[in-house]
């Protein structure tokens, strides 16, 4: 990795009050690729992300994203961070009682003192580069649920931002609708010359798409490099999610006491 | 019997921790206000929401309560002989208590309640996130500009109330049983003082359109972010409100009618 890394986590811990989520993880984001972090639900990946984004705060350890240590920073100096970021939400977050142009706009119109004629150029751009230009006066109640993640889309690059974070960007989304995002995603950071972190458990779509994974289980990070090496890592948590095998390092069942026990069968013939 | 007293010391340290949180949300609400007044129009826009859309239940309300004062007051005065006096009546029931009380009742069920479950949906799906992510303060953009349309529109709606109750208690009283019509008004116009009466009355407004109007955005911005949540959140705005009113009514009727009125 010769660029230097835009966001790099260091022994970074993170709980939820008493409840541990993230143990010592160690990670670089290097600048102008496309990093996936893939895990099961509720393996911490969404809660890095939030970390990487500044939502959340390190319990033990550092985060530096495009060269601030988040930690360090007070309101006024988050808020700054954020202004050269976008972050892309599972289900879009676009504000319900705009238009879709308002909601592209909404950034332009809050940071810069743009004049109406510029905002109203700059949000057609950004609608034309997800194909929603002539979505541009519906409201988010009459979108699809891949036309809203295209506005979200654009939404979250409307001031050019270095980084952008994607917080399940496939989820929910019907064959077409999910081959257009992940095409955008790739199509979008490598004309802007941005980095893109992107939360997913979606194998097939992601791998293709990304130039380096981290695979996380239970708050750690278990396997990391580029697609070819995490397929042939040999890692067997890698392998069964990859392959999406019934059972595995992930069992099938959930702990319980024998079957027979349950039954009422212990100690019969 | 532990178990018992456990659980009460657990509810009334998280009722203690709550009060305290609202405290230090209405602090921060109040620091970053300046954008609901810099960008007036995001103001303006609330209190039509909070505002315009609660006239039809405030003026229907406020003439059926007038209508219902009216005749209440002229079967009283009558049996002693003083149904000149039954503007006087009506008028300051409701500029010093119906007025704000009963506004401000109706104000905490149509548009507390909406205000809650509008900030408190825009929670549950991301948007305050989503919001706080883009570096704007939701506070200052989504919370305050709602509070402050509250505070604006309950005086507003608690006289329209007022008057259209003095023109119920007019149309039962004058049009309908035939009471003097100028003694109707003249006694009124002589009895209702502008600042013992109007000012109390329009000062119990304002307090009451601000504890509602604080409590509708703190309920949703501290609502769990699901549906049930949001639910709850509702349910507890308005039962909140209602109590403020009520309580806050009596201290302020206290404070200011007691000795000599």
């Amino acid at each position: 990795m010769a660029d230097p890394a835009i966001a790099q986590i260091e022994d970074l811990t993170f709980a939820y009050g008493r409840q541990p989520v993230l143990h010592g993880i160690d990670l670089d984001i290097p600048r102008g690729k496309v990093v996936a972090v893939m895990g099961q639900s509720g393996c911490g990946k969404t809660t890095l992300l939030r970390v990487i984004a500044a939502a959340l705060l390190p319990t033990r350890g550092r985060a530096r994203v495009l060269g601030q240590v988040t930690s360090d920073l007070d309101r006024d100096g988050l808020y700054a961070l954020r202004r050269r970021m976008g972050m892309l939400y599972q289900f879009g977050a676009l504000f319900t009682d705009m238009t879709v142009f308002d909601n592209v706009a909404f950034q332009m119109r809050e940071h810069t003192n743009l004049p109406e004629d510029a905002i109203r150029d700059l949000v057609l751009l950004k609608l034309e580069a997800v194909g929603l230009r002539g979505a541009a006066p519906l409201m988010p109640a009459e979108l699809s649920g891949g036309m809203a993640r295209r506005v979200a889309l654009a939404r979250a690059i409307a001031l050019d931002p270095e980084l952008i974070l994607y917080d399940e960007p496939f989820t929910g989304l019907d064959p077409i609708a999910l081959g257009v995002i992940a095409r955008l995603v790739r199509q979008l950071n490598d004309a802007l010359g941005a980095t893109a972190v992107i939360v997913t458990h979606d194998v097939a779509e992601t791998l293709p798409l990304v130039d380096y994974v981290y695979f996380m289980a239970d708050g750690r990070v278990v396997a990391q490099g580029t697609p070819a090496e995490v397929r042939r890592s040999g890692v067997p948590f890698v392998e069964q999610f990859v392959s999406g095998a019934i059972d595995g390092p992930v069992p099938f069942h959930y702990p319980a006491q024998g079957y027979g026990a349950d039954l009422g069968l212990a100690g019969r013939a | 019997m532990r178990a018992t007293l456990t659980h009460l010391g657990a509810m009334v340290t998280a009722g203690v921790w709550r009060l305290g949180y609202a405290a230090r949300f209405f602090g921060y609400l109040l620091v970053h206000s300046a954008t609901a007044f810099r960008r007036f129009g995001l103001t303006v826009r609330e209190i039509y929401f909070a505002g315009v859309l609660s006239l039809i239940i405030i003026l229907v309300s406020g003439l059926f309560v007038g209508m219902v004062l009216g005749l209440q007051g002229y079967d009283t005065l009558q049996r002693y002989g003083s149904s000149e006096a039954l503007g006087v009546l009506v008028a300051l029931s409701l500029v010093r208590e119906l007025g704000p009380v009963v506004a401000g009742l109706l104000f905490a069920s149509r548009a507390g309640s909406a205000i809650t479950a509008e900030i408190g949906l825009m929670k549950a799906t991301e948007q305050l996130s989503a919001m706080e992510m883009m570096a704007v303060d939701p506070v200052a953009r989504v919370v305050a500009p709602r509070f402050w349309g509250g505070v604006i529109s309950m005086p507003l709606l608690a006289a329209l109330f007022s008057a259209m109750g003095i023109f119920g208690g007019y149309l039962v009283g004058v049009v309908l049983i035939g009471v003097d019509e100028g003694a109707f008004w003249s006694q009124m116009q002589d009895a209702v003082d502008v600042r013992e009466d109007i000012l109390n009355g329009v000062i119990k407004s304002v307090v009451f359109g601000f504890a509602v109007s604080l409590i509708a955005v703190f309920e949703g911005f501290d609502a769990t972010p699901t549906a049930e949540g949001v639910s709850r959140a509702t349910t507890r705005t308005v039962v909140t409100s209602s109590l403020a009113i009520l309580a806050l009514d009596f201290v302020l009727t206290a404070l200011m009618f007691t000795g000599g009125n």
